[in-house]
């Protein structure tokens, strides 16, 4: 195909897109498009089958509720309806509810949110994640098993280009000879955001849950970045911390940089949950916002819509490309933080390396003494 | 709101997947990859130093072999040269003693016709005289009337003998 063809294909695709938002409109109820907004950032209990608003793939519910365990598929209440598993009820939290778009247990005719475990949307994703990365690691490992020192191609050269990328020039560099302490946990985080990043990218099936834009997700890893950095801190940290290295009237009788110390162990963290989180969100927004204007300017006549339907799939396609950079980009800051923030916990300090130095006079000093004995 | 609230069921999962994750990564993924990466960056370090040293041992071996081509030539010459001298020296030899033996044979050949010479001599001589006994006794025979004549004739004869010897 040539060059032009493609680009009058694009284009009569785009034309398109009004003529099939109104037949969507013509079928459903309103269309509202901060509903929608919200459900393509937020989880499911299904997930959507593309070019279909109505069918979902259904995924196991698995919910702890006041009777015990109940495991059951999520297409029995996807739509709305109630669903009796032995003595407990349960359905989808309606709008108006607490519990909006949850999954709730109605007991006496009042709605509690059970223990969920489900396997929602973004946990499917995450186990999909889970799977690529590992293949992909332990693909790279295996080369390096079977195949010796010979120079690895393709997809596991690449993968090896990434590791090597993180390793020699984010690792090293900051973490000197603890590197190889903390290099495995790095690396699986840089792996793990990537392909999450990467996977949220995709529309369709494996992808398109907006995992690194969910809140959960970017705690739990810097959760795991503040616990490695506390845990395994070292006694001049603390020191750092609670007894700074400043004037005695800032920490003696009211311990102002102490406070501000402490008050840092914990925004540090913070900022890395939100950074992740609001960039991959907001990457996502942009791009779904900008579909969702052809939607909403398709009220207004086809050819309002087929001129918004141009320019917004343009500019999707422009976003949808800077964010397979962010992608990278979010994964590799990531990374570089946690990087960092674990340095800050390993610092040795000055009486580590005033023991080095003091060492050599001590014996030079030693062997003098001895000599004069003599 | 609700994107601002951590769902306990994804950050239940979150701590599940990541742990197997790492561990998994941590057992069999990681340390074979740092190992491999090192070991073969070592391993690459290792033939280029290798490499280099090979190429300065071809320079090297190279003007060694040029030097001891060299050195072979002059050799050769060297060599040439004595041989060429041996000859000469061998031809000269040769010649001085083929030389001194010619002489040699020559004086003894001289020596020896000098003694037949003599020997001839002697022998003419006592031919001779023989021979001249014999005349005179014929003369003396036949002419021993003149006894004048006769004497003085044998004088004269004498005297020829005396004077030719």
């Amino acid at each position: 195909m040539t060059r032009r063809t493609i680009i009058l294909l694009i284009a009569v695709v785009c034309l398109m897109l009004p003529r099939v938002a109104r037949a969507n409109d013509a079928e459903g109820a309103k269309f509202d498009p901060k509903e929608t907004i919200f459900e393509h950032l937020g989880d499911g209990y299904g997930w959507e089958v593309p070019f279909n608003h109505n069918k979902r793939i259904p995924l196991p519910v698995i919910v702890w509720g006041k009777d015990g365990l109940h495991c059951f598929s999520s297409s029995r209440v996807t739509d709305g309806q109630t669903y009796t598993d032995g003595n407990a009820t349960f359905r989808i939290a309606g709008p108006e509810s607490k519990y909006k778009g949850k999954l709730v247990e109605i007991v006496d005719g009042q709605e509690s949110r059970p223990w969920d475990i489900s396997i929602t949307k973004n946990v499917c994703a995450l186990l999909i994640t889970i799977i690529l990365v590992m293949i992909s690691v332990l693909s790279v490992a295996r080369w390096h098993k079977r195949m010796g020192h010979k120079a690895p191609r393709k997809f596991v050269g690449a993968i090896e280009f990434l590791i090597t990328f993180i390793y020699d020039g984010v690792i090293k560099p900051t973490l000197g000879d603890r590197s190889r302490k903390f290099a495995p946990y790095l690396l699986t985080v840089f792996f793990f955001i990537l392909y999450m990043n990467l996977l949220g990218l995709i529309v369709i099936f494996p992808g398109g849950a907006n995992l690194t834009g969910n809140i959960a997700v970017t705690l739990v890893l810097s959760i795991f970045t503040f616990l490695l950095t506390n845990i395994i801190g070292t006694k001049h940290y603390w020191k750092e911390i609670l007894w700074p290295d400043v004037p005695l009237w800032l920490k003696f009788p009211i311990p102002i940089m102490p406070i501000i110390e402490i008050f840092g162990v914990f925004t540090k963290p913070a900022a890395l949950t939100v950074r992740l989180f609001a960039n991959m969100m907001g990457g996502h927004m942009i791009v779904i916002v900008l579909t969702l204007l052809i939607f909403v300017f398709g009220a207004m006549g086809v050819a309002v819509a087929s001129g918004t339907a141009v320019v917004s799939v343009l500019f999707s396609v422009f976003m949808l490309l800077i964010d397979v950079l962010v992608s990278f980009i979010q994964a590799y800051v990531f990374t570089m933080l946690s990087t960092l923030f674990i340095s800050f916990g390993q610092e040795r300090g000055h009486e580590e390396h005033g023991k080095v130095h003091a060492a050599v006079p001590a014996t030079a000093v030693a062997d003098t003494s001895t000599d004069q004995n003599k | 709101m609700e994107l601002f609230t951590p769902d306990f069921g994804l950050v239940f999962w979150m701590f599940v997947a990541f742990a197997i994750l790492f561990v998994i990564l941590y057992k069999w993924g990681w340390p074979a990859i740092m190992k491999g990466v090192e070991s073969r960056a070592d391993l690459i370090d290792k033939g280029v130093e290798y490499a280099r040293d090979a190429k300065e041992q071809l320079d090297n071996a190279n003007a060694q072999a040029e030097k001891l081509l060299a050195e072979t030539r002059s050799r050769q010459a060297d060599m040439l040269r004595e041989a060429d001298r041996m000859k000469t020296q061998i031809i000269d030899e040769a010649r001085e003693a083929a030389r001194r033996e010619a002489s040699k044979v020559m004086d003894s050949a001289k020596m020896s016709i000098e003694q037949e010479r003599k020997e001839a001599r002697q022998q003419l001589r006592d031919e001779v005289s023989a021979l001249a006994l014999d005349i005179a006794t014929k003369v003396v025979r036949g002419q021993m009337a003149d006894d004048k004549a006769q004497a003085k004739l044998v004088d004269s004869l004498l005297n020829e003998i005396e004077n030719q010897n």
